[in-house]
């Protein structure tokens, strides 16, 4: 763990969730905590137990097993008191189809025991602030995918929380509409709102997070800030090459040797070196002529894959 | 009271579909229309109340549309409520998601739960009151008493949408709603709605006389009728017991379904 | 760069094997039915007969003691079973040809992959239309034999029900799947049963003689579909019928399902091929 300013706003130890009656265990005994002002994210893939570890942390789902203390307070016991200071943007949109943008933020606002004119004067700020203002009167449904995404983390903020959670905050958005959106979070971190978000790109996690945990199969398998890690469990460069099939594995046994390891994939191998315009030569001396080649910096992909031998989006 | 914030919402939203209400209001008088006035001249007159009341021994019967009329009023109240438990919470739960957000905010699963009660009251209330001043406007008023519709209207509410919470529940999908149906109709049509209680044998009458549309009909009927009294605190204590036994049933389902 | 192997494009399959194209929808609509009938038997068939026991019955008590005129000497429930029949076909055609044609003809309903085949817009409606026929009748006997076995008609007038209740469905079904193909919103769907269907069914004699009703409006009942399907089926009870007026019944109900036949080609075409 790095050292911690302060106390943690978030602090878990051998948090578990166990699904019933299924008996499936989601979250299977995982430390972390998170310290003020930070940006803090869970890797991994679908499945991987981080939806649930944010509906524990949102206090909207009981613990099966540990401890966890939002805001210091113990969030089995003081789930109202929590949830008044968080703001949470689930992976679904869950706006109120049947309001208008403003709508959505005003009752929102009200749940939370804001006063009117508290609430009226938020929205009209939080639509500037999710550049929606021209959609105030609005039908939720006729925005686009990008504007509902919007408007949850601005329904998120009504309460002006001190930690907002975002739930896979850019999934199913078209590259132009992430931008914006991680735009968004870069101005509310640097307003000193503490996140924690989950995801499965690597590119996400690599632009939003000051530090994150990779999860799998409801744990943690490492942590660490991205570039700790990607230095620790992937090395610095990848050559990724293409043979034609049918030929991949009489090719990796030709290049064993040749670099720190070697990752077979169904449609090409990957090999981890600290310098891949050479482990190419090498690929050429040992009469390799791959489809394609290419040298590239290593990622919190590669650190997955190595982690747990599959890749994060499949 | 943070379960009244729901009631906020709805009322929002009813802003743009207010004419729903209207449409509820409709139908009893279709049915007051063609029933009360369309068969009630073939009736002619309901020979009193068949001492089901306190004046039963009132001479020379009462107009057929005066007699359906108040049982027109309870299964409005009836209807609007559990529509709203059952119908709309079941939208709101299984497509749309609502409380997954609203419990997010302080909000508990009991605020919900309350909430959604009051306002399936307030709508089963409302639907009435709209159907009463029709019923005044075709004259069928009997009797000043017949105010003590609007709070009856609201124990009816309460029963039926405490009873709504706990069925939605249990339902798996929109083919499940074919039961409510199949239970709400027949005691539409036979809890005395459209015909007294004397026209079945004894053992018959007494099934009747435990449906909870029944004791609904009866608390509305007799003071529309201008005959209060004491014999009112039966439906009023099983209609209340009944709601309080909805609530306790759904509740903890409810925690379970929503915070899982 | 990607292994791009060709497979040999499948033989076109001949356009006239298999049954004819309407046939295939009506096969699909079976199918699906295959599955679900249990959810219409509520409404279909125990609603009908629970109207039929509390008002036929049940009011029926208090009306024949009040000994009615225009009853003839018949009892209430002789006179409300078969305007009851024809309302619940109407009822059963306007939710038959209301919802399923709406959610079918959504980009992304059923109508459109069997619009993307070799099938023809007329060709889908024509086999839809076909099932809701099927449905129709299949209620129709189904009340019939009840009202027969409680002795309210013989079986004889009680086969001649069957077809009546059936066409009087169509003269729905037909115009009515002319206009759902075109609709966007489910609300207007339900808009439509509440404000037009019920008013039909409190309003068109099912209840009570429409001779009740004040002059004018009279008239205007006796124009529409329901009161013409209820005119026949009644008079089929209470073997009133006469060739003439059966004639002129069956000839209404025959030309709204012509008409609505015909509008629906074309909207069923604009909707699926635009």
């Amino acid at each position: 763990m790095t050292e911690h300013q302060g106390t943690p706003l978030v602090e878990a130890e051998g948090l578990r969730k166990v699904y019933q009656p299924s008996g499936f265990t989601a979250v299977d005994g995982i430390d972390f905590a998170l310290a003020p002002g930070e940006a803090f994210g869970f890797l991994g893939p679908n499945g991987a137990g981080k939806s649930s570890t944010m509906r524990m942390i949102s206090c909207v789902s009981p613990l099966s097993g540990g401890s966890l203390r939002v805001l210091g307070l113990d969030a089995a016991t003081r789930g109202a008191e929590i949830r008044a200071r968080i703001g949470v943007v689930p992976q679904e949109d869950t706006l109120d189809e049947e309001l208008t943008v403003r709508e959505n933020l005003l009752i929102y606002g009200r749940y939370f025991g804001l006063p009117r004119a508290v609430v009226r004067e938020r929205a009209d700020r939080l639509l500037e602030f999710a550049r929606l203002t021209d959609k105030a009167g609005e039908q939720v449904s006729a925005l686009s995918g990008g504007m509902k995404r919007r408007l949850t983390i601005a329904r998120g903020l009504v309460n002006e929380p001190e930690i907002l959670l975002l739930d896979e905050p850019t999934t199913g958005l078209d590259p132009q509409a992430r931008h914006l959106l991680w735009e968004r979070l870069y101005q509310l971190k640097s307003e000193g709102v503490s996140l924690i978000l989950t995801t499965h790109y690597m590119d996400e996690a690599e632009q939003l997070c000051d530090r994150l945990v990779v999860m799998d199969g409801g744990r943690i398998v490492a942590g660490g800030t991205p570039r700790e890690l990607i230095e620790a469990h992937a090395g610095r460069e990848v050559l990724e090459i293409r043979v034609p099939p049918g030929e991949q594995a009489v090719t990796a046994e030709k290049l064993q040797g040749l670099a720190d390891r070697l990752e077979p994939l169904p449609d090409r191998l990957l090999l981890y070196t600290e310098d891949g315009e050479t482990a190419l030569a090498g690929v050429h001396v040992r009469g390799i002529v791959p489809i394609t080649a290419l040298v590239r910096r290593a990622g919190l992909e590669d650190v997955f894959l190595t982690l747990t031998g599959r890749t994060l989006v499949d | 009271m943070p379960a009244l914030l729901l009631l906020e919402r709805n009322l929002l939203i009813y802003r743009h579909t207010w004419y729903l209400l209207l449409a509820e209001v409709l139908e009893p008088m279709l049915y007051q229309l063609t029933i009360g006035v369309g068969i009630g001249q073939l009736v002619g007159h309901v020979p009193g109340l068949d001492g089901s009341g306190p004046g039963g021994g009132s001479t020379g019967g009462i107009g057929y549309s005066a007699y359906v009329a108040p049982a027109l009023l309870a299964t409005a109240a009836m209807n609007g409520a559990m529509n709203e438990t059952t119908f709309n919470m079941f939208a709101k739960l299984k497509l749309q998601r609502v409380y997954d957000s609203i419990l997010a905010t302080p909000m508990t699963v009991h605020d919900v739960a309350v909430g959604e009660v009051c306002w399936a009251l307030l709508r089963g209330v409302l639907v009435t009151a709209g159907f009463l001043a029709v019923v005044g406007a075709f004259g069928l008023v009997q009797s000043a008493w017949i105010l003590l519709v609007i709070p009856g209207a609201a124990v009816v509410g309460f029963a039926f949408a405490s009873v709504g919470l706990a069925v939605v529940t249990f339902l798996r999908g929109w083919a499940d709603f074919q039961f409510i149906q199949l239970a709400m109709l027949p005691m539409f049509l036979f809890a005395t709605t459209f015909y007294p209680l004397g026209v079945y044998p004894r053992p018959v009458q007494i099934a009747v006389e435990c449906l909870p549309l029944y004791q609904s009909i009866q608390l509305i009927r007799l003071p529309a009728l201008g005959e209060p009294g004491p014999a009112l605190l039966v439906p009023v204590v099983y209609l209340l017991l009944m709601g309080a036994l909805g609530l306790r049933i759904a509740l903890p389902r409810m925690q379970r379904m929503l915070l899982h | 760069m990607a292994t791009a192997t060709v497979r040999p494009a499948a033989a076109p399959p001949a356009p006239h094997s298999g049954p004819p194209p309407a046939l295939r929808e009506f096969g699909y609509r079976l199918h699906r039915y295959r599955r679900t009938w249990r959810g219409t038997v509520v409404i279909s068939v125990a609603n009908p007969l629970l109207f039929l026991a509390a008002i036929g019955a049940g009011l029926g008590k208090l009306v024949d003691r009040g000994g009615s005129g225009y009853l003839h000497g018949g009892s209430y429930v002789a006179f409300f079973a078969p305007g009851l029949l024809a309302a619940m076909a109407m009822q059963t055609g306007y939710i038959e040809a209301a919802g399923p044609v709406f959610q079918a003809a959504r980009p992304q309903g059923s109508y459109r992959a069997a619009a993307a085949t070799s099938m023809e817009p007329t060709d889908i409606l024509g086999g839809h239309l076909l099932f809701m026929a099927f449905r129709l009748a299949l209620s129709a006997t189904a009340f019939t034999a009840v009202v027969a076995a409680f002795g309210i008609t013989g079986p004889l007038r009680a086969l001649l029900l069957v077809p009546a209740a059936t066409l009087t469905g169509m003269a729905f079904c037909a115009p009515v799947a002319a206009w759902s193909v075109t609709v966007t919103r489910q609300a207007r769907l339900n808009g439509v049963f509440r404000f037009v269907l019920m008013p039909l069914y409190m309003f068109s004699g099912t209840f009570f003689s429409t001779d009740q009703l004040p002059g004018p409006l009279q008239g205007v009942v006796a124009c529409t579909p329901l009161h013409q399907g209820i005119a026949l089926c009644r008079s089929i009870v209470a073997g009133t019928a006469t060739a003439g007026g059966s004639a002129m019944h069956t000839g209404y109900l025959a030309a709204l399902v012509l008409m609505g036949w015909l509008a629906a080609r074309r909207t069923f075409t604009r909707r699926l091929n635009g």
